[in-house]
C-alpha cells in the first residue's frame, strides 16, 4: 500500500520540502486554575523557504532565533500557529494517522545533544532497530537484523555494537548512532539540528564529513541548523540567517558569506574568531552592542533595528520584507540593504 | 607511565624564580571505584605578568584540571596531586596550609568559569554577591562595599550598574551574568585571571564582546591571564603564547603566530586542519583518526600514537620528551622538526 | 543531567570536572575496532557501586532471612508456635525455645518465626499494589500533563491529607469477618489504597523528566504511539525510583500492619502476627519482658532492613550522588 504504482521522479533541484509563512507562538500564561494568557513568545514568526531535492540549507542564528521551534515544527513534534508546509507536494500539517507515519518515513532528524537522545535503557540495536518496529512495512521482519547491521556500518560502527549499551560510547559514537537511527527508514530529508555542536572539535570533523558522505550516498537532503558559521559554511549549498523568529537573509552559501547585503548577517559573519593570528588585527569587526530582543516583546518594525548601526526611523515604522534588494539580487531583509567593503583580501 | 618523572623540564631558558606563575612537571590522578585515571602527567607552564598564556585542549586532556590544582579547588579525593609544584611569585603554592592558599584565592589568583549561571548564587542579588567579598576578604564597610560593586559592574560595562545592584542572577542574559562573574573575580585587584571556557556557552556576537572586554581588562589593570579554551579561532584572536595539551601532557608550546604557521606537533596540525574555515568553502575536512585515549589506560609511549599519521615504533616505545625547537618553542613528538616543516597547508 | 550521562563520565573523572564536552567511552579506540570489554549496563554500575556497600549486604541478608522465615519458617525453628500449655507461662528458656515461653506458655521465638510470614506477606503484597496504583496513575498524569495531570494531582493531595492510621482504622473497623485470608486481604487492601500516593508522586515526577528527554522526542518523530513511548522509553526510565520507593514503603507498611494490629482492628487470632505479639507481650510486660522485646526486635530489624535497602538501591541509581 505504501509503494504508488508509478515512484515521482526524483529531479535534483526541484523543491522538496516548501514551508510558507510558518508562524509559533508560546502562549504566556498566568495563574495554576483559571489561566489566561497574558502575551506570547514569538518563537517562529513568519518563515518562508524551499528546500531543494540534494541541497543542504543551512539556518543559522543565535539562541533565541527560532531555529530549533522550527525543526521542532517540521518535525511536527509542535503544531504551528499558522502557515503551512509540504513535503514533496502532501501537507505537512494536515496529515493525520497513516497518512502522517509516511510522512514521518520521508523526513527524519538528527538531533543535538548525543547524551539525551539516546535512551539509556535500550541496547543499540534496540534504538536502531525500532524504526523498523515502528514501521513494520520499511522491513520485513526477517531482513531487520541485516538492516540494522547495515545501517551500523554505514556511520562507521561495527558490528560488535549492536549489544552495547549508549553510555558506552564516546559523544561522536552516539551521534552516529543517532544518525543510523535518522536514516533507518530510508527518508529523503533529515534536520540535523545543531549536529556536531556537543562534540570535540576533532570528533566534530569525523561527523561532518559523514554526514557529507552519507548525502553524497543516498541523495539526502540536509536542513542543516547550527549556530556555528564555519560549520554551515563548509557544508551548506545555501545559508538561512534567523533573528528573533525571522529569516532576515537567505542566499546561496557564497551570497551569504561573500556578499550579505543584511547588517545582522555581516555583524555574525564578522563575529567569528578566525583561527589565524595574523588576521587578528585587521578583521575589522562589527560590535553590536546589548543582547537580542525578548521574542516575546520584539521591536516594532525591523526586529533587528535596536542594535542596527544604521537604523533610522523607517525602520522602527515599517516591517522590511525578505526580498531580493538593490545591492544583490537575494531576499536580504534591510530597509538599507548594502555590500560591505571587504575586510581583508584574500 | 612513570617515564614522564623522568623528563627534564627544560621548557624555557628563563631563569629560576624568574616567573610570575608557574606549574613545574605537575602529576594529578583521579582515584575512583573504577580504577586510577591519570589526568595529568607532568605539565609545566609559566606564566609572566602582563601576558595571555592559552591552554588549548578537549575535553579530558586535562587543562582545566591544572586550573583547579593552581586555584587549589580540586576535591580530593577522588582528586591526587601525586607530585610537581605550582609556585607563585616563587612560593610553592603545593606546600602552603589551607588559609595560606585561601589568601592568594581571590587577591592573587581568580578565575571565571564557563557557566556563570551556577557560578553564581540564584538566591542573592549580584550586587550582595559582589559586596560580600569585598567585605569579607578587603575588610570594606557597607556603604564602600557597595560603591566599590558599583564600580565594578561599571567596568565590566553592565549597563546602568547601580540599578541593578539588587537584581538576582537569573534576571541577566547570559552575556551580562558573566560580566558579573568578572566583576567578582576582579574584586580584589588579582594579579592572575584564569577564565575557562569564558565564551563557550555564549553566541558569537556576544562572545566577541566578552572577549573584548577581557582583553581590555587585561591591558587595563595589567593582569597576566591564563584562557582555557577548545577554541583555536578564540585563542587566536587574544593569546600571546599557546599551550596545547593532550592526555594530560603539554604536546606544544610556542608563540601564537608560529604554532598557527607551522604546528610541530602532529596532533595541534591535525585540530587545525580539521576545523571548517569561515573564509573559504571547504571539500572533504581532514580529519583526526580515533578517540582520545581513556585516562585508564593511556596508551604507551607518545599518548597520541594510535591517532598519528608520522607514527613510528619509537613512538609506540618511547615517550617523547620536550623537543626544543628555538624561539621557546617546544614539541612533545619524536619528530618535531619533521612535522614543522611538513608544509602540507 | 541523565544518569547515563554520569555514568559514563565516572569512568573519566576529568570529563566529570571539565566545563564541557564529552567524556569518553571507556571500551573504544577507534571508530570501528573496539577491544572487547564486558558488557556494561546502568544496572551493572549500579552493582557494582552497591558490592561495595556493608550496608547493602547487611540489609540485604536481614530481608534474605526474613524471607526464608515467611517461607520456610520450620528451617528456622522446630517448635510449633501453636503449641501453647498454660503451665509453661513465662518459663525461661529451655530446649528449642532460647527465648522461653510467653504467657500464653507459647514458645516466643517460634511465634516471632512464624509471625514474619504475615507481616511480609502484607508488607510485599501492599507495596505491589501499591506499585501497580502509584505507576497507573503517576504515568497517566506525568504523560498526558494538562488536566487529567491537574485532576489526578488533586486526587494524590487529597489521599495524602488523610492520616493513615484513623483511615486504616475507621475502614477496618467495618470488616466483621475474622477469617484470616480476609483480614490479611482486608490490610493489604487498606495500606495500598492509602500509601500510593508518595510513590505515585515519584513516579510523576520521574514520568515528566523522561517525557522531556530527546529520546522521546526521537520516538514520537519516528512515529511511535503514545503507549509505545509510555513502555518502551519512559517506564523503564521510571522503575528504578518507584522501585526504591516502594522498597522503603515495603518496611513501612509491614510496621503499619503491627500497629493495626496491635491495635486490634488489624490481623487478629489466631493468625500469627508481630503485632499481635508485641500487644499481648505489653499487657504481661511487668511479669517477662521477653515476649515483648523478640517480636519488636524483629519488626524492628525486617523494616529497617527494607529502608536501609531502599536506600542504598536508591543511592547506587542516582548518579547526583556517584
Amino acid at each position: 500500500m505504501t509503494a504508488p504504482a508509478s515512484p515521482p521522479k526524483k529531479v535534483r533541484g526541484e523543491p522538496i520540502l516548501a514551508v510558507r509563512d510558518l508562524v509559533k507562538h508560546f502562549p504566556i500564561t498566568q495563574g495554576v486554575v483559571f489561566q489566561r494568557q497574558i502575551g506570547a513568545v514569538r518563537a517562529v514568526d513568519g518563515v518562508s523557504f524551499d528546500l531543494r531535492r540534494g541541497e543542504t540549507l543551512g539556518i543559522v542564528g543565535e539562541s533565541g532565533c527560532g531555529k530549533s521551534t522550527l525543526a521542532r515544527l517540521l518535525m511536527r513534534l509542535e503544531m504551528p500557529t499558522s502557515g503551512a508546509a509540504t513535503l514533496e507536494g502532501r501537507d505537512l500539517f494536515a496529515a493525520r494517522g497513516g497518512e502522517l507515519r509516511r510522512l514521518r518515513r520521508n523526513m527524519q532528524m538528527v538531533l543535538q545533544d548525543p547524551y539525551t537522545s539516546l535512551n539509556p535503557r535500550m541496547t543499540v540495536g534496540d534504538i536502531i532497530g525500532e524504526p523498523f518496529e515502528i514501521h513494520p512495512e520499511a522491513a520485513p521482519k526477517g531482513s531487520r537484523q541485516r538492516r540494522v547491521q547495515e545501517l551500523l556500518d554505514m556511520v562507521g560502527l561495527s558490528p560488535e555494537h549492536l549489544n552495547r549499551y549508549p553510555h558506552q560510547f564516546s559523544g561522536g559514537q552516539r551521534q552516529r548512532i543517532g544518525i543510523a537511527r535518522a536514516l533507518a527508514l530510508r527518508p529523503e530529508v533529515i534536520v540535523c539540528d545543531e549536529p556536531v555542536s556537543a562534540l570535540d572539535v576533532s570528533i566534530q570533523a569525523q561527523v561532518i564529513n559523514l554526514l557529507e558522505q552519507l548525502q553524497d550516498e543516498l541523495g539526502l537532503s540536509y536542513i542543516f541548523i547550527a549556530h556555528d558559521l564555519s560549520v554551515v559554511r563548509h557544508i551548506c549549498d545555501r545559508v538561512a540567517v534567523m533573528y528573533l523568529g525571522r529569516i532576515v537573509e537567505l542566499g546561496t552559501e557564497e551570497e551569504i558569506y561573500q556578499r550579505a547585503t543584511h547588517p545582522y548577517t555581516q555583524a555574525l559573519l564578522s563575529a567569528v574568531p578566525v583561527p589565524d593570528p595574523e588576521l587578528r588585527d585587521n578583521q575589522n569587526m562589527i560590535r553590536l552592542i546589548g543582547d537580542v530582543p525578548s521574542p516575546a516583546n520584539p521591536p516594532s518594525g525591523c526586529r533587528f533595528r535596536t542594535r542596527c548601526w544604521k537604523a533610522q526611523d523607517v525602520c522602527a515604522t515599517q516591517d522590511p520584507d525578505t526580498v531580493p534588494r538593490a545591492a544583490d539580487p537575494h531576499p536580504s531583509a534591510c530597509h538599507f540593504a548594502e555590500l560591505r567593503a571587504p575586510a581583508s583580501p584574500s | 607511565m612513570s617515564q614522564s618523572a623522568v623528563q627534564p623540564t627544560p621548557a624555557s631558558p628563563t631563569p629560576e624564580g624568574g616567573h610570575l606563575l608557574e606549574v613545574r612537571d605537575l602529576h594529578v590522578e583521579f582515584r575512583t571505584g573504577e580504577g586510577v585515571a591519570k589526568v595529568i602527567n607532568g605539565v609545566s607552564y609559566h606564566l609572566d605578568a602582563g601576558e595571555t598564556l592559552a591552554v588549548l585542549g578537549e575535553s579530558g586532556s586535562g587543562k582545566s584540571v591544572t586550573a583547579q590544582a593552581i586555584m587549589g579547588i580540586l576535591d580530593t579525593p577522588p582528586a591526587v596531586i601525586r607530585s610537581g609544584q605550582i609556585r607563585y611569585q616563587g612560593r610553592d603554592l603545593l606546600t602552603q596550609s589551607e588559609e595560606q592558599r585561601r589568601q592568594v584565592r581571590g587577591t592573587e589568583i581568580a578565575m571565571i568559569f564557563q557557566d556563570a549561571l551556577s557560578a553564581l548564587n540564584p538566591t542573592f542579588p549580584v550586587g550582595w554577591q559582589i559586596s560580600e567579598t569585598l567585605r569579607q576578604r578587603a575588610g570594606m564597610s557597607r556603604g564602600n562595599a557597595r560603591q566599590r560593586a558599583i564600580e565594578l559592574m561599571e567596568l565590566v560595562k553592565i549597563p546602568a550598574a547601580a540599578n541593578r545592584l539588587g537584581d538576582y542572577p537569573h534576571q541577566f542574559s547570559g552575556g551580562m551574568r558573566q560580566r558579573v562573574m568578572i566583576a567578582m573575580a576582579l574584586a580584589l585587584n588579582p594579579k592572575v585571571l584564569i577564565a575557562d571556557e569564558p565564551t563557550t556557552a555564549l553566541d558569537v556576537t556576544v562572545q566577541a564582546q566578552i572577549m573584548d572586554l577581557l582583553a581590555d581588562l587585561r591591558r587595563d589593570l595589567r593582569m597576566a591571564m591564563i584562557l582555557i579554551t577548545h577554541d583555536l579561532g578564540v585563542v587566536a584572536g587574544v593569546a600571546d603564547r599557546i599551550a596545547v595539551m593532550y592526555a594530560g601532557r603539554i604536546v606544544e608550546h610556542a608563540d601564537v603566530r608560529s604554532l598557527y604557521k607551522s604546528p610541530a606537533h602532529p596532533y595541534t596540525k591535525g585540530l587545525l586542519e580539521s576545523i571548517p574555515r569561515l573564509d573559504f568553502h571547504g571539500q572533504h575536512l581532514s580529519t583526526i583518526r580515533g578517540l582520545p585515549p581513556n585516562l585508564m589506560r593511556i596508551p604507551s609511549g607518545c599518548p597520541f600514537h594510535p591517532r598519528c599519521p608520522y607514527v613510528q615504533q619509537v613512538c609506540v616505545d618511547v615517550v617523547p620528551h620536550d623537543l626544543v625547537l628555538g624561539d621557546g618553542r617546544t614539541s612533545a613528538c619524536h619528530f618535531a622538526q619533521e612535522v614543522r616543516d611538513d608544509r602540507a597547508r | 543531567m541523565s544518569d547515563f550521562e554520569t555514568v559514563a563520565a565516572s569512568e573519566d573523572p576529568n570529563a566529570r570536572r571539565g566545563p564541557s564536552g564529552e567524556p569518553n567511552a571507556p571500551n573504544q579506540v577507534g571508530g570501528t575496532s573496539v577491544t572487547p570489554g564486558r558488557p556494561r549496563s546502568l544496572a551493572g554500575d549500579a552493582w557494582r557501586d552497591l558490592r561495595r556497600k556493608p550496608i547493602f549486604w547487611i540489609s540485604s541478608a536481614l530481608v534474605l532471612v526474613v524471607t526464608a522465615m515467611a517461607a520456610v519458617p520450620a528451617l528456622f525453628t522446630a517448635a510449633d508456635p501453636a503449641d501453647c500449655v498454660l503451665s509453661r507461662q513465662h518459663a525461661g528458656p529451655s530446649g528449642g525455645a532460647i527465648f522461653g515461653y510467653d504467657f500464653q506458655g507459647c514458645d516466643t521465638y517460634a511465634r516471632a518465626v512464624y509471625g514474619a510470614r504475615a507481616s511480609l506477606l502484607v508488607g510485599a503484597l501492599s507495596a505491589l499494589l501499591t506499585g501497580l496504583i502509584a505507576l497507573t496513575v503517576g504515568m497517566l498524569a506525568g504523560y498526558f500533563g494538562r488536566w487529567i495531570d491537574a485532576v489526578l494531582s488533586r486526587v494524590i493531595d487529597i489521599v495524602l491529607g488523610i492520616p493513615l492510621l484513623l483511615a486504616a482504622i475507621v475502614l477496618l473497623k467495618r470488616v466483621a469477618s475474622d477469617s484470616a485470608t480476609v483480614r490479611i486481604a482486608a490490610v493489604i487492601f487498606v495500606l495500598a489504597v492509602l500509601g500510593w500516593t508518595t510513590t505515585a508522586r515519584v513516579v510523576r515526577s520521574s514520568v515528566i523528566t523522561a517525557k522531556e528527554q530527546d529520546y522521546v522526542a526521537a520516538a514520537r518523530m519516528l512515529g511511535a504511539s503514545n503507549s509505545r513511548i509510555m513502555w518502551r522509553h519512559i517506564l523503564p526510565n521510571t522503575l528504578a525510583p518507584a522501585i526504591v520507593v516502594l522498597t522503603i514503603a515495603l518496611g513501612s507498611f509491614i510496621a503499619a500492619e503491627a500497629t493495626l494490629s496491635f491495635l486490634g482492628i488489624g490481623l487478629k487470632e489466631p493468625t500469627i502476627s508481630w503485632g499481635i505479639d508485641i500487644n499481648s507481650g505489653r499487657v504481661h510486660m511487668r511479669e517477662s519482658a521477653t515476649p515483648l522485646i523478640v517480636p519488636s526486635t524483629f519488626l524492628a530489624l525486617t523494616v529497617l532492613a527494607f529502608i536501609m535497602l531502599g536506600d542504598a538501591i536508591r543511592d547506587a541509581f542516582d548518579p547526583k550522588l556517584r
